[in-house]
């Protein structure tokens, strides 16, 4: 079989295993976040934190109870870093510096999982397993809180209240991650990745030397480390390490798991909203994106030019060879289009315009499908938006779901697809701008370009993967990332629960024959257009400095 | 004999009262095909571009530009490039950009000049009619005194005889006249204006051309109808409008984001080893920024009222057009709106052992000293049916005839000649002159009337005492006749998503007959004034927007209450108050033209909104290589039009982005072409122009701007 042909049906397989599964949890989903009933674990768990689970929420007192929550997320965590020394299971590590402690506890948190640490040479086991796996599940359980939330300011009227926060939480957590999480880790497990609390020893003999890896809680952190589309490897290699992936059936049941909640979260909207249509649309669009992109990324990765790449089939550097071209592709592409970073493969050994793709992929705003929860709100976001620009060339004010776009919605709208670009833009031009952030570049010339704007993409967009050739361990890029990280998750969540309060208020339109269909294919693509003209342009000329001038010199 | 049309329609069926002289509608005629009426543009003449131009250049004013973000924005790239230039005097490229980006702020200055300058000549029309007047006001003793208009109080009584101009707005307190009101509604037949009713309210600058009336002042000088007005056409009062206000806040976003990627821009290219000029910087973000729309978003607003304004319809505010656009329920008075004013006899039926000619004959007789149009009807179809001669009239009835008018108490007309008596009249009446007499009503004249009741028609009895004693011999068929076209405009109504409920007095049986016919979605018969105020609350309720017209006193709340209330211009100050529309042709069928007009605006909007986004891609296309292509070779493939050089294909941009305004200035005054269809459909359709239009059209403008400016020395 050729690897064209590989990659295509692997392709065909992840999509036949994720519309098998799309309904039942998307339903799932829904029942979830709208049942009435406390599980036993649940109710302990909100006596343990104090809150008062049936207690509806408006938008103010939810997101008080996220910043709260991550707040305190973020110190424990922080605190665990700097304290490591004296934890059981250090393995004999140090401490973690100020700045690095900072950015990994805000990247965490931030549901992001950029890295500017090696995981086998600096984390013992207590801080993986109690610190940075639990956020693993926590920071996803906020994301899709704060999409739930936004659901419910569509499907309710004239009320601001959107929920209970810490119910959502809890729930998200316990009903939803958990779960699927156990039965993930088996798997992982039945594959052969590793799952022990071993120490340091000797794990191989390679060329007369011999290797030492320490053992860890690895195939547990990995499962939700894909299925909260964190992105935060056990070690360093992330998905690339055989003890974290171990072979083809692995990574495409990883890939699954990326894509799985994302993807189903849109069912449970249509069926929360009452039309499971509109669900349909919205997968629609994120499934055109994504299929686009990764077909591309085939195209450009196998059908490169050159003597080496094409003696090796492709662009073979930076990939493995036991997942190939085709499985790399689809596993970079859905990485960076949801708010993963996990890797398989080197993004920056990429061609230029593979490169570009995962870039791009980010910079859309991580919407297709995008994060756990902010892959929803986002694309929900741009809908708004979309319906704003075009709803009008229907002869009516806009409307989306009923609920009308006026000044108060485009506002906190506007302000929501603004908050990335700048971070992204600014942070970059003051990276390029002062003379030391430069001296990180391992490579020169555009590709040395991408590498930082890469760094605050991926940041901003809570992503984590990395061009890699960057040196991130910096005082600058720690603390700016950091900063980056953490503006990027929670400013736009500002946003997003003010947006919900304000469309739970309103009393719905009811839908006519005068009304934009914004289930039709025909809002599909103008979606798409939308997209890739509204948030895609905004980076045409970083791009074209970067990625774009190395691609087309090729 | 009343005048008063509306409350015809609360009389009991069966009981036709054939009172009024006049639909509301008639006593200014529309000078509008109502049927096939469509929203089409204004005309459109280019020379209005020059005339505008001095006011154009009066809104640089940074004070005014500031107002519009985005265009502010390239009227500060414009400040910053011609200082560059002079600086640097030699540079011809500066120059150039300079002097373009001065053209685009300019060109969308003129955008909405222009826009403005078409209300201007109307306004001039308006003033003359507001000379200053003086009032002769009467005082608490009983005299008169003269005091100029500008000092009338709201309250004041004043005399106004034939040929004196009206000082103020108000309603008529005594009296009844004929009023020249063609200063306002440019219509030239006199309308009558009389104390109680309906038809009190009369307007400051009219002009009474014969008797006297007293007027009681009910609006302060200087805000009077006519002040309004003019502040309307010349848009002193024109207020952003809330779709307006959100579509600019998206525009200021934009602007923001495409500033930050433009000033972010220069620390990768001076790494990349290609910095840039601020005079090409600034040309690309004023490329990029949605100036299109940016420039013409004013223009569209004042052109969308504008449109309202040349069909005589005046919105108090912008936020009204708006919501005509988004109305779902559209209210419609029976009379007037869907069927002619007046009922009209469309059959003669007898009873059992009559002829349908001695009916006929009966009827016409009775009716001779009828003239109300019912009765006139009736006349009409006797001589039309069975040939009587045309000219006979109650001149050509025998000698000794004694006439008996319709009056309003007796509900009967008809005549006593020669020991014989005719009659004609409301079922009831009738039938209790007959009875009075010691005749019988036949048997059957109660199926008969019940029939024709139920099948949406009104009877009327006939009936004749002679020889043979007092006896019904037939019913007159009246019917409302529903104005053609109504149905397929119904039809288009629902397909655009819009419900029509028709408003009427009849009883549900009657009303459901007529609202088969006309082919609305739903009706309220028996309606009162709280019928309608609930109908709306009610329809509000489940979210939605309601339009409707009303003239009378009691519709004041309901118009108030209704997001579209188009008050006609005859009705009562009480009605034009309370509405957000007056309609001086006082034509309720331009509810549905209101709401094309409203749709069109938004329309309008969205379409050239689309179209300014899509521009950036090739825009893109266009600078990026030209910037970059130095440093970076290979982003010379990204020049997919070929320009001839890098200066050639900044200022291509630069040109192509300054000229597409002028270009679409007429668009955006006459609004693009709308046809009422479904939302699939329209979007379908104006997203293949404008969405798909906007991405392919700068290519080939700005491609053939470049070949245009490639033949001049030095830039190819």
């Amino acid at each position: 079989m050729s690897p064209e042909l590989a990659g295509a049906l692997q392709l065909l397989a992840l999509i036949a295993a994720l519309a098998l599964s799309y309904r039942p949890l998307g339903d799932y989903m829904a029942r979830v976040y709208s049942s009435e009933r406390h599980l036993r674990l649940e109710r302990w768990m909100y006596k343990a934190i104090g809150a008062h689970p049936d207690v509806q929420m408006r938008w103010p007192a939810y997101l008080r109870g996220i910043l709260a929550f991550s707040a305190a997320s973020l110190l424990f965590l922080y605190g665990l870093q700097r304290l490591q020394h004296g934890l059981p299971g250090s393995l004999g590590f140090r401490a973690i510096d100020p700045d690095q402690a900072f950015n990994t506890a805000a990247s965490f948190v931030a549901n992001t999982n950029w890295q500017s640490y090696y995981g086998e040479q600096a984390m013992g086991h207590a801080v993986q397993t109690a610190g940075l796996a639990v956020q693993n599940f926590v920071s996803a359980a906020v994301g899709m809180a704060v999409a739930v939330a936004l659901v419910r300011g569509f499907a309710r009227s004239r009320t601001g209240e959107l929920g209970n926060f810490w119910a959502d939480l809890v729930r998200g957590t316990v009903r939803v991650l958990l779960p699927i999480a156990v039965v993930g880790a088996m798997v992982l497990v039945a594959c052969g990745a590793i799952q022990n609390f071993a120490g340091i020893h000797e794990v191989g003999r390679f060329t007369g030397g011999t290797q030492d890896w320490n053992g860890g809680a690895v195939a547990s952190q990995e499962v939700i480390k894909e299925l909260g589309t964190n992105g935060g490897g056990y070690f360093n290699a992330n998905s690339a390490h055989p003890f974290e992936n171990p072979n083809g059936v692995s990574n495409l049941f990883e890939i699954f798991l990326i894509l799985l909640i994302p993807t189903a979260l849109t069912r449970t909207f249509g069926r929360m909203v009452g039309n499971l249509r509109q669900g349909y649309a919205i997968l629609a669009t994120m499934a055109t994106i994504w299929v686009t992109f990764t077909v591309l990324m085939m195209w450009t990765e196998f059908a490169h030019h050159g003597p080496a790449l094409e003696a090796a089939g492709g662009a073979m550097e930076g990939k493995e060879t036991r997942f190939g071209i085709g499985a790399s592709s689809i596993f970079a592409v859905t990485t960076t289009l949801t708010s993963t970073g996990a890797v398989d493969s080197f993004h920056s050994s990429y061609t230029g315009f593979g490169g570009g793709i995962t870039m791009l992929g980010m910079m859309l705003g991580e919407i297709a499908p995008g994060g756990v929860g902010s892959g929803l709100y986002g694309m929900l976001i741009m809908a708004i938006i979309a319906v704003f620009i075009a709803g009008l060339m229907v002869g009516r004010t806009p409307e989306y779901l009923g609920k009308k776009i006026g000044t108060r919605e485009i506002k906190l709208a506007a302000c929501y697809i603004l908050i990335t670009p700048a971070l992204v833009l600014c942070f970059t031009a003051a990276a390029m701008a002062l003379p030391t952030p430069g001296d990180s570049m391992t490579n020169s010339g555009a590709h040395g370009f991408s590498e930082i704007l890469y760094a605050y993409t991926s940041g901003a967009n809570n992503n984590g993967s990395a061009f890699a050739g960057l040196n991130a361990d910096t005082q600058w890029f720690n603390t700016t990332i950091g900063l980056v990280m953490l503006l990027g998750r929670f400013l736009p969540m500002v946003f997003v629960l003010a947006l919900a309060g304000s469309l739970a208020e309103q009393r719905p339109v009811p839908s006519t024959a005068g009304t934009l269909r914004t289930e039709k294919p025909l809002f599909t693509g103008l979606l798409v257009g939308t997209i890739m003209i509204i948030t895609g342009l905004t980076y045409f000329p970083a791009l074209a400095l970067g990625p774009m001038a190395e691609g087309l010199a090729a | 004999m009343k005048t008063d049309l509306t409350h015809k329609e609360h009389e009991e069926p069966g009981m036709p009262t054939a009172t009024p002289t006049q639909a509301p509608h008639q006593d200014a005629p529309t000078g509008h095909s109502t049927a096939q009426g469509r929203v089409g543009g204004g005309l459109f003449d280019p020379r209005q571009l020059l005339r505008s131009l001095p006011d154009a250049f009066r809104k640089l004013d940074p004070r005014v530009m500031v107002k519009a973000p985005v265009m502010f924005v390239v009227e500060v790239g414009s400040v910053v490039t011609t200082v560059l230039a002079v600086k640097d005097p030699g540079d011809w490229f500066g120059w150039t950009i300079a002097v373009w980006l001065w053209l685009t702020v300019v060109f969308a200055n003129l955008a909405e000049a222009v826009a403005e300058g078409r209300g201007k000549a109307q306004a001039d029309t308006l003033r003359k009619a507001k000379t200053d007047t003086v009032a002769r006001r009467l005082t608490p003793d009983g005299g008169e005194e003269r005091v100029p208009g500008t000092e009338l109080r709201v309250g004041d009584l004043v005399v106004c005889e034939a040929g004196d101009v009206i000082p103020g707005d108000g309603d008529v307190a005594e009296g009844v006249a004929s009023v020249d009101e063609s200063a306002i509604t440019g219509e030239s037949a006199p309308v009558i204006r009389e104390s109680g009713g309906d038809r009190s309210a009369v307007t400051g600058g009219t002009r009474v051309l014969s008797d006297r009336i007293v007027i009681k002042i009910t609006t302060k000088p200087g805000e009077t109808f006519i002040d309004r007005m003019i502040n309307l056409v010349e848009g002193a009062a024109r207020q952003k409008t809330p779709n307006e206000i959100a579509l600019n806040i998206l525009l200021a976003s934009l602007t923001i984001v495409f500033l930050l990627a433009v000033v972010t821009l220069q620390p990768f290219a001076v790494y990349a080893g290609a910095e840039q000029s601020l005079i090409v910087l600034t040309a690309l973000v004023v490329c990029l920024i949605p100036t299109t729309i940016g420039a013409l978003l004013s223009a569209i607003g004042i052109a969308g009222m504008d449109r309202l304004v040349q069909r005589n319809v005046l919105a108090m505010s912008g936020r009204a057009v708006e919501a005509a656009g988004d109305v779902s329920t559209l209210l419609l008075d029976k009379t007037g709106t869907i069927t002619l004013g007046n009922r009209q006899a469309a059959e003669f039926v007898p009873v059992k052992g009559v002829t349908a000619a001695e009916v006929a004959e009966a009827a016409r007789l009775s009716s001779l000293a009828d003239e109300t149009p019912e009765g006139r009807s009736v006349v009409a179809l006797a001589n039309e049916e069975y040939g009587y001669g045309l000219s006979e009239g109650q001149a050509g009835a025998p000698a000794g005839a004694e006439w008996i008018a319709f009056t309003a108490q007796t509900r009967m007309s008809g005549v006593d000649i020669e020991g014989r008596k005719v009659r004609k009249g409301a079922t009831g009446s009738v039938i209790a002159w007959v009875q009075e007499r010691g005749g019988t009503v036949a048997e059957d004249a109660r199926q008969l009337t019940d029939a024709i009741a139920q099948a949406g028609g009104t009877p009327l009895l006939v009936a004749v005492e002679d020889a043979d004693g007092p006896r019904v011999l037939g019913v007159i068929h009246l019917k409302d006749v529903v104005k053609e076209g109504m149905r397929e405009r119904f039809e288009e109504l629902r397909r655009m998503g819009i419900k029509t409920v028709m408003i009427t007095g009849d009883n549900p049986l009657t009303a459901k007959a007529i609202a088969d016919e006309a082919g609305v979605d739903d009706f309220l018969a028996e309606a009162t004034p709280e019928d309608k105020m609930a109908l709306i609350k009610r329809e509000q309720a489940g979210g939605k927007l309601v339009a409707m017209t009303g003239d009378g006193t009691n519709d004041a709340p309901a118009l108030a209450q209704a997001d579209v209330g188009v008050a006609m211009n005859t009705g009562t100050s009480a009605a034009k108050e309370a509405g957000n529309m007056v309609d001086l042709d006082s034509d309720p069928t331009k509810l549905i033209e209101i709401v094309e007009i409203g749709k069109q605006l938004l329309i309008t909007r969205g379409a050239l909104t689309t179209f300014s986004i899509a521009n950036d891609v090739a825009k893109y296309f266009a600078i990026i290589p030209a910037m970059f292509a130095v440093a970076y070779p290979s982003l010379d493939k990204l020049n997919i039009m070929g320009l001839a050089s890098p200066q050639s294909a900044i200022l291509s941009a630069v040109v192509f982005n300054a000229l597409i305004i002028i270009a679409l200035v007429p668009l955006a005054l006459k609004g693009v072409r709308y046809r009422p269809t479904s939302a699939d459909t329209m979007l379908r359709r104006n997203l293949g122009v404008y969405g798909l239009g906007g991405l392919i059209a700068p290519f080939i403008g700005i491609k053939l701007i470049d070949l245009l400016l490639s033949t001049i020395p030095g830039i190819g």
